[in-house]
């Protein structure tokens, strides 16, 4: 009998203590297929602004984290039923997604813009976008922006993943796709952008990217502390270097 | 639980579920049209007939239908000669894509299916046939292959119902099939449980249409056999 009083109390102290370790340790998600800002590097780890970011962060907050990837079209609902504490994704603050979850400050900001094949002219606005092939990427700012205002001009096609829409731009079955200027940007200095080029001029540039983390979450004020903090030693500039030769914050 | 997005969304749910229903039921066409043949040389004893649908039943078997879904959409349009043919405007739309590799997907199973039911007809049935003096190709139109497809309706209904899942894949290449209609309004809601239960339902009720067919078509095949 005491034997198993004392297995049972050992068997709680274990659980107990593995849940501690668990607690301070954050779990922070990221897509994986946005370059410059989450990507897999050669070496088969995530990689990119965000993810230097999310370390800088964690440094700061001198805890340890974990970052994972996750699909961006589960995302959020993967935080609400907590498989991680925060997703450092480049995710927009919108106000359909502050209702489902809460935001930090603003890590950087964007826009949108569209993009297309060199020398094929591209008129972005609705007039001349009429029966235009488009594509974006579902579940992000662009693709709703297909969706609200030119769902009955464009015949719109939606990607898993930024990489599928950058594939098809080149098999040529678009016409155009809108992204979000950065990751763009990103993609049309590269090698793999050569023969395409941004149309238009940006817009909808008041699109702050924040950490989401679960409503009423503790980690709001400890991410935002931290970000003042790597704001203003330098940290955040060096990461921005490396990545833009201008300031995105 | 938010059941109010079901009320507002279901009428993209039931676009997303005819989209569905037609890549099951032409794919479905497709590969059986491609399966009959391939299933009559695949019982000829000679390598010369049998090596070829062999190869082509191992690769289809063998690969993720994901992955020939890829190959074939994002693969093949990477080659300049492919977007300059004449098939481009097919193989520039993810519809059409989607049936084709559904079809020759399912085309391989079918195949099988058919190979084995046709070996599966009994021998003394096949020497009647010859009793009677008939040749191979008569034998093969009036009795063997009604034969067969008896024999096979239920596997066949199964491959069928498999394929109305595999269909689902299809939201991968931007087709806007149920699951795809489905995830492109959790894309807006946040609410995946509320739209995939419902979707989830759909599929059902499309599964049991499929099950009622195949029952009813088992029937007819096998209609001799009823008491």
């Amino acid at each position: 009998m005491n034997h198993w009083v004392k297995a049972g109390a050992l068997a709680i102290g274990m659980a107990a203590s593995t849940f501690a370790m668990a607690a301070d340790k954050i779990k922070i998600a990221t897509e994986g297929a946005w370059a410059p800002f989450n990507f897999v590097n050669e070496q088969g780890q995530l990689a990119g602004f965000d993810v230097d970011i999310a370390n800088a962060l964690c440094a700061k907050m001198k805890v340890e984290c974990e970052i994972v990837g996750q699909d961006w079209d589960g995302m959020i609902p993967a935080l609400k039923v907590r498989k991680f504490d925060a997703i450092v994704a480049s995710m927009s603050i919108t106000e359909e997604r502050l209702r489902q979850v809460d935001f930090t400050d603003h890590y950087y900001s964007g826009g949108l813009r569209f993009m297309g094949p060199e020398g094929k002219e591209l008129d972005t606005s609705k007039v001349g976008l009429k029966g235009k092939v488009i594509g974006a990427q579902r579940s992000t700012v662009g693709g709703m922006y297909l969706e609200d205002n030119l769902a009955d001009v464009v015949d719109i096609k939606l990607y898993d993943t930024q990489e599928a829409v950058y594939l098809d731009l080149q098999a040529g079955r678009l016409d155009g796709a809108i992204a979000d200027e950065l990751p763009a940007y990103d993609w049309l200095n590269g090698d793999n952008g050569k023969g395409f080029e941004f149309k238009g001029e940006a817009f909808a540039k008041n699109d702050k990217i924040g950490i989401a983390i679960r409503k009423k979450d503790e980690l709001k004020e400890k991410f935002n502390q931290a970000l003042k903090e790597i704001r203003a030693d330098g940290t955040y500039e060096k990461i921005n270097a490396k990545y833009f030769p201008f300031s995105i914050y | 639980m938010d059941w109010s997005v079901i009320a507002e969304y279901y009428p993209r749910l039931l676009e997303g579920s005819w989209m569905t229903l037609k890549l099951v039921i032409l794919s479905s066409i497709l590969g059986l049209i491609l399966a009959i043949p391939m299933a009559l040389a695949r019982v000829s004893e000679s390598l010369a007939w049998n090596g070829l649908p062999r190869l082509y039943i191992f690769f289809f078997r063998g690969t993720p239908l994901l992955i020939q879904i890829f190959l074939f959409y994002y693969g093949l349009s990477q080659f300049e000669i492919v977007r300059e043919s004449a098939l481009w405007p097919y193989l520039r739309e993810p519809y059409w894509c989607a049936i084709i590799v559904l079809g020759l997907h399912t085309a391989a199973y079918v195949a099988e299916i058919l190979r084995g039911a046709l070996q599966a007809i009994p021998r003394g049935e096949v020497e009647a046939c010859r009793v009677m003096g008939m040749t191979k190709p008569t034998m093969y139109r009036r009795i063997l292959l009604p034969r067969a497809f008896g024999i096979m309706m239920p596997a066949y209904g199964n491959e069928v119902i498999l394929m109305l899942k595999g269909s689902a894949l299809a939201s991968t290449i931007t087709l806007l099939d149920l699951t795809g209609m489905a995830r492109t309004i959790i894309a807006r809601t946040y609410t995946p449980e509320e739209i995939y239960i419902a979707a989830g339902v759909l599929y059902l009720l499309i599964s049991w249409l499929f099950m009622l067919f195949f029952k009813l078509l088992d029937r007819l095949f096998n209609r001799h056999q009823m008491v």
